[in-house]
């Protein structure tokens, strides 16, 4: 790796205006786990690190009546290790859990993930299907917006120079929601996603009828997707094989995925349609706490 | 061009004070700076645990670590494993079932086990292979190492 200056701010205004003032040859470390390995095989370059870990604002991990406000720079571990987090929010803890190894759950974030955009970031598709914000702060100040906005291409993001991704807010789950996130690789662990998705359904109170779904995918297009016609397929409708069918495969429909080392664009397709009736199924459950 | 830094950390209960470059990875201040070499380079993507330490309680890659980020952590790496009395019953376990080879991954492969069973001596096949998947061994083909574990964990039970 070329010599880097490192910084570790212990505010958010001292750490912005350390990325302002190097613009885009400054990069925020949290976890490293992404970024470390892209500066040293020359994949990305920088002059200063800044290490967010130090910032009060992105270390937080609050579960309150607004939700959770999941700082940028909290590792894996810790989130599956608050069992009130775990507990209200089982499909991020699908996708927390199955990052890399137990040693990158160590250090990896959910921030992290978001800002890296790789198109198979396994968390990125349940925050997207829980109605996740990235509340951003920069030289201009606060702003926030969905997540499914927040990748745009592969390895790309949203922020601009000097801007920081401070948290994740995720709504307090809806009465009678679930959510759950499922991807296939040909192994059992330490893979990258060939195909993820991410289902999030709101049922009645009798637990029959959808009141609404949102899915989301990963590792088929060259961002995560928000699959809106499949989630929005299900509205209204009571909950049957036919209905969850169809889901799957409006999903697929979404699916942009192309032929690599991983998979071929029609093994995907195929993928997506069977990982979204799975995941409805289990978020289904979920939601009328059979799991 | 930045300058050496100054860390100041605990390694394996003792303070331990190095000077590096900000680019170096804990692993290359552990080894080239500190002179200890029990963590090995494998693959430094974090992909094959050779490295594996642990840092303030949690196992990691000390590749994917900066050293300049053990400023005031506690570092225990697999030289803090034996005691004066003698090996670890996780490195008794791993001599008596054969679980290594060349031992390049061994190293990890015993700091990582260590984490588990520290927590959970009574870690099962499943849970064990599961902790265990970020360390890779190119020669054993995981069998022994994870009865070398298993056994570990009912010596650490035992007492």
């Amino acid at each position: 790796m070329r010599a880097i200056d490192y910084q570790a701010p212990t505010s958010l205004s001292e750490a912005v205006s350390i990325m302002a003032a190097n613009g885009d040859r400054a990069r925020p470390l949290a976890g490293g786990t992404d970024v470390l390995v892209q500066l040293r095989g020359g994949r990305r370059e920088a002059d200063v690190v800044v290490d967010t870990k130090k910032i009060p604002e992105l270390n937080t991990l609050n579960l309150g009546d607004n939700g959770l406000q999941l700082g940028a720079a909290v590792p894996c571990y810790k989130i599956y290790g608050d069992s009130a987090v775990a507990a209200a929010y089982p499909g991020l803890i699908d996708a927390a859990s199955m990052i890399g190894s137990i040693q990158i759950q160590g250090r990896a974030t959910v921030g992290g993930n978001l800002c890296n955009a790789a198109p198979s970031g396994d968390t990125i598709p349940p925050v997207i299907t829980l109605g996740g914000e990235a509340h951003i702060n920069g030289p201009n100040g606060w702003r926030t917006m969905p997540a499914e906005d927040f990748c745009t291409g592969p390895g790309r993001n949203a922020l601009q120079d000097g801007e920081l991704l401070v948290a994740i807010q995720l709504p307090a789950p809806a009465a009678n929601s679930g959510t759950a996130y499922l991807r296939f690789i040909p192994r059992n662990e330490m893979d990258i996603a060939v195909a993820g998705v991410s289902s999030t359904v709101t049922l009645d109170a009798s637990g029959q009828t959808i009141q609404s779904a949102r899915i989301a995918l990963a590792s088929v297009g060259p961002t995560p997707i928000l699959a809106t016609a499949a989630g929005d397929s299900l509205a209204g409708k009571a909950v049957s094989d036919e209905a969850i069918e169809e889901a799957g495969r409006l999903a697929s429909e979404a699916a942009t995925p192309i032929t690599d080392m991983r998979g071929t664009i029609r093994q995907r397709h195929h993928l997506v349609a069977v990982l979204t009736r799975r995941t409805l199924n289990i978020a289904i459950r979920r939601a009328r706490g059979e799991e | 061009m930045p300058g050496l830094v100054h860390v100041t950390t605990t390694i394996n209960g003792n303070q331990a004070d190095f000077l590096c470059e900000p680019r170096q990875s804990l692993l290359e201040c552990l080894r080239d700076v500190v002179g200890m070499t029990g963590a090995k380079e494998g693959c430094n993507d974090g992909n094959c645990g050779a490295c594996t330490v642990n840092l303030d309680g949690r196992i990691v890659c000390s590749c994917l670590v900066l050293g300049v980020e053990a400023q005031g952590a506690e570092v225990n790496t697999i030289e803090g494993v034996a005691s004066a009395e003698g090996l670890h019953p996780i490195q008794q376990a791993f001599l008596e079932n054969a679980a290594l080879q060349c031992g390049i991954c061994t190293p990890g492969f015993i700091v990582a086990a260590k984490a588990l069973l520290d927590e959970e001596p009574d870690a099962d096949e499943a849970r064990i292979r599961h902790w265990l998947a970020g360390n890779l061994c190119r020669c054993t083909g995981y069998d022994k190492i994870v009865r070398a574990v298993l056994d570990a964990g009912e010596r650490m039970r035992a007492g």
